[in-house]
């Protein structure tokens, strides 16, 4: 570890900290339809759009028919998405390199459409010899947008029916979709994508380029509509990379301000929505103690993986490496890691994106540490809920407080209530079952793809003996469930002999089981969220008195981590034992 | 239901057409019209010819040349090796080394034979090409410390900065070390018939370093350092 590293991550924490707030107010005021300085520029843009969805902004929805729009929203964007890749042979401009791109088949589709509906993000394919620029940009890159607002739709709704003092509606579908859309997510996106031209991240639609090396060897480089489609990605929890190595690709993230930035636009929205929170509910020091509880689990993990990383592998110390730091190298465990960005900036970049449902990567985790890699794991461990995705976090950290609401109200022996509104038995039930549903979905379609030969023909050859297997099909579906799409990289649900999808094959099991559990692991709690969303909402307010458990104070912090440690531990323990636990206590190599 | 189907499918449609079609338009015309260089992939080009990008690593290689004076063939292509007056970028988990077309990870897990087996492959490339062996008499099989050709402070594999032989994330890593490039100037200085000052001079001066002073870490970037030491020719200055 080194003095700059902790720079770079204090300074960050600082700009976090510190600008979270603001964005969050700006944010409270969005989804309470004030004006904001957006406004002016948007507004009658915002009412073209209502007129042509046919929508009336003002009609408020119980939770029974915003699920019905969420849904429908939903189903038309999967087929829409699935037309638009199943018909990609079809368009035009189609020569990458010399090669033409058809369509994937539909077992692979199948699973990058739910990836993307599902804000997860998946990849079996790899981005730039299998999509075309049209798929890339009217097909995903919509869906990067549309699924992240869904997601905050989801949250602000809920909050709404926690903050509610009357009635039992939770707002307008498609007025929370659309003011996401208009006034947080394209705004800041442009502004980033521009950041990030200016950088070096590419933004054309040319042909790829082809040229003599200065050695003579031929090299064809990749070209295409990069930043647009970066930008969404990092700020939507998306995570799906225009390129098959993600963000350690130069052309997406070519140097260390522009990772600094990428991480920032990762965490800002997911951190300032607890803002906003505090904001809806008319009290800060609510969102302080969520936003403490996070902050810490995060910064937990980090310094754990920096540690790690800083280390060095069991494989480079069995080569006779030294991983400590030495003047002008920053030594540790390089592989799989770019020299720019060395291990503190790498740490930084992949922590922060497995806690919150983003997924994307600038260094490989398949060559994380054992204990380094088991940071990712206890991320998606947690439900993503350590700052989480773009809303997921959010309604799903609410689902967490009011357990431990519960929990806590237990233990005192009094009824327990949350922000005056009486926590009883029905809303336990949901949240209890909301919370478990991914978590199990996990466990089960790991077992499954362990137990069976179907599932195991996934599990690659290369590189990876030993517990290793394990930790990568437990990964694939832990990631898929908590809709994050990180991967240990090495799960195969696709088979691409060819450039360009030619004679390709998907694998049928991976394919179709990732994409089921994508899909029941996304809409089953948010269908949960907003009916705790909608129960509350007609609750009535009691005052606060002597006998009322704080939610606001440090004990609080400390119950609500213990409840996320719990039911994390409780549920994942044993299955991490296997793989990441056995890799971080052995020195051993395995093949 | 039917009109609210019909809703999503319209609502759908239209943000498809905005966010699919005219959010990436605008944001590629501003970009072409603000950073027409940076947006097209930073390339770089010598005497009229494109030969790269400066953000994306290539291979330096050159033809084996057999016994018999011809270059060396397998399977109709000529076999290629490290050209010892090139900087050489880090390991690649590309197929072929430096793949701009088709990235993947290399995979390499940390408690891996395979992985052990990649690092020292990488490690005895390293040390043949940089330590005091010079390079075209060494064998993969062995070596000894015998000449002081190259860097005569590299003999074994803990001396050798980490990015030298651990495999990169994007398998097109343009940037190395210093440390890397301090050792690698030694084989070029000789080679190329320079003084070892003047190649590190260029080391120093193609060092990018970190974003605003403390973002990322400081690199060298390969591509545009050959260029520069092709462009003083080989006579030594």
């Amino acid at each position: 570890m080194t003095v700059n590293g902790w720079l770079q991550i204090v300074i960050f924490c600082a700009l976090l900290i510190g600008l979270s707030p603001i964005v969050g107010g700006y944010l409270a005021k969005v989804y309470m339809g004030e004006r904001v300085f957006l406004t002016p520029v948007f507004g009658w843009f915002e009412r073209g759009l209502y007129r042509a969805f046919g929508v009336d902004a003002k009609r408020e929805q119980d939770w029974k028919s915003y699920a019905k729009s969420l849904l429908l929203f939903s189903l038309a964007g999967w087929l829409i998405l699935y037309l638009i890749l199943r018909t990609q042979t079809l368009d035009p401009w189609n020569n990458y390199g010399g090669v033409k791109f058809y369509s994937a088949p539909w077992n692979v589709t199948f699973n990058t459409v739910s990836s993307f509906l599902t804000n997860t993000n998946w990849q079996y394919y790899s981005g730039e010899d299998t999509m075309t620029y049209v798929s890339q940009m009217l097909g995903l890159t919509v869906q990067q947008f549309c699924s992240s607002a869904v997601g905050i739709a989801v949250a602000v709704a809920m909050i709404r029916g926690i903050a509610g003092r009357s009635g039992k509606n939770l707002g307008n579908f498609y007025a929370d979709v659309t003011r996401t859309i208009l006034y947080v997510l394209l705004p800041m996106s442009f502004i980033a994508a521009l950041v990030l031209v200016s950088q070096g991240v590419l933004q054309n639609l040319s042909h790829y380029t082809s040229v003599d090396g200065i050695s003579g060897i031929a090299q064809t480089i990749a070209q295409g509509p990069v930043a647009s489609m970066e930008a969404i990605k990092d700020l939507g929890s998306n995570g799906g990379g225009f390129f098959d190595v993600n963000a350690s690709h130069p052309f997406e993230n070519p140097n260390g301000f522009t990772n600094f930035f990428i991480v920032f636009m990762v965490l800002i929205l997911p951190a300032s929505l607890v803002w906003m929170y505090g904001r809806m509910v008319g009290s800060r020091r609510q969102a302080l103690a969520i936003f403490t509880t996070m902050f810490v689990m995060w910064f937990g993990g980090v310094t754990v993986a920096y540690a790690a990383e800083a280390h060095g592998s069991p494989a480079q110390h069995a080569a006779g490496l030294h991983t400590q730091v030495i003047a002008d190298s920053t030594g540790g465990n390089l592989e799989g890691k770019e020299q720019r960005f060395g291990i503190a900036d790498s740490v930084l970049f992949d922590v922060s994106t497995t806690a919150t449902s983003n997924g994307s990567v600038n260094s490989a985790l398949e060559s994380y540490t054992g204990l380094g890699g088991a940071v990712p794991f206890a991320n998606l461990s947690a439900s993503e809920v350590i700052w989480g995705g773009v809303g997921t976090g959010m309604y799903s950290i609410l689902m967490y407080v009011i357990l431990a609401v519960f929990i806590g109200g237990l233990m005192v022996g009094r009824t327990p209530e949350y922000l005056g509104k009486k926590i009883e038995a029905k809303e336990i039930k949901l949240v209890a079952i909301g919370l478990l549903i991914t978590p199990l979905t996990a466990l089960f379609a790991t077992a499954l793809a362990v137990a069976s030969s179907a599932g195991r023909a996934s599990i690659p050859s290369l590189a990876a003996g030993g517990p290793q297997a394990f930790s990568e099909s437990f990964y694939a579906y832990l990631s898929q469930s908590n809709n994050n799409g990180s991967a240990f990289a090495g799960y195969d649900g696709y088979n691409n002999p060819n450039v360009g999808n030619l004679h390709s094959a998907g694998v049928t099991f991976a394919d179709l089981l990732g994409g089921g559990v994508m899909l029941l692991a996304r809409y089953a709690p948010i269908l949960f969220a907003l009916a705790i969303g909608g129960v509350l909402a007609g609750k009535r307010v009691s005052p606060v008195g002597l006998g009322t458990m704080r939610t606001d104070n440090g004990t609080f912090v400390v119950l609500l981590i213990g409840v996320i440690v719990l039911v994390g531990a409780l549920t994942f323990f044993p299955a991490l034992l296997l793989g990441p636990i056995v890799q971080a206590l052995t020195g051993h190599l395995y093949s | 239901m039917a009109r609210e189907a019909l809703r999503a499918f319209v609502a759908m449609v239209v943000l498809t057409v905005l966010f699919g079609f005219g959010y990436p338009m605008v944001v590629t015309g501003v970009s072409q019209v603000i950073f027409p260089g940076k947006a097209d992939g930073s390339l770089i080009k010598r005497d009229g010819k494109v030969v790269g990008s400066a953000l994306i690593g290539q291979q330096f290689y050159e033809n084996v040349i057999g016994a018999n004076g011809k270059v060396e063939m397998s399977k109709g292509s000529p076999v290629t090796q490290p050209d010892p007056k090139y900087f050489q970028t880090r390991p690649s988990g590309t197929d072929p080394a430096d793949n701009a077309e088709y990235t993947e990870f290399a995979d390499y897990g940390p408690n891996s034979t395979v992985t052990l087996a990649a690092l020292q492959g990488n490690i005895t490339t390293y040390l043949c090409m940089n330590s005091s062996v010079p390079y075209t008499t060494c064998d993969s099989k062995g070596f000894s410390a015998s000449d002081t050709l190259y860097d005569p402070h590299i003999t074994k594999a803990s001396q050798i900065p980490v990015d030298g032989v651990d495999t990169s994330a994007s398998g097109i890593d343009p940037d190395i070390s210093v440390a890397n490039a301090k050792i690698q100037a030694y084989r070029v200085a000789a080679v190329r018939h320079l003084s070892l000052a003047t190649v590190d001079r260029f080391v120093a001066k193609y060092t990018t370093a970190r974003s605003l002073g403390f973002l990322g870490e400081p690199g060298v970037d390969v591509l545009e350092l050959n260029l520069a030491l092709d462009a003083i020719g080989n006579g030594g200055r």
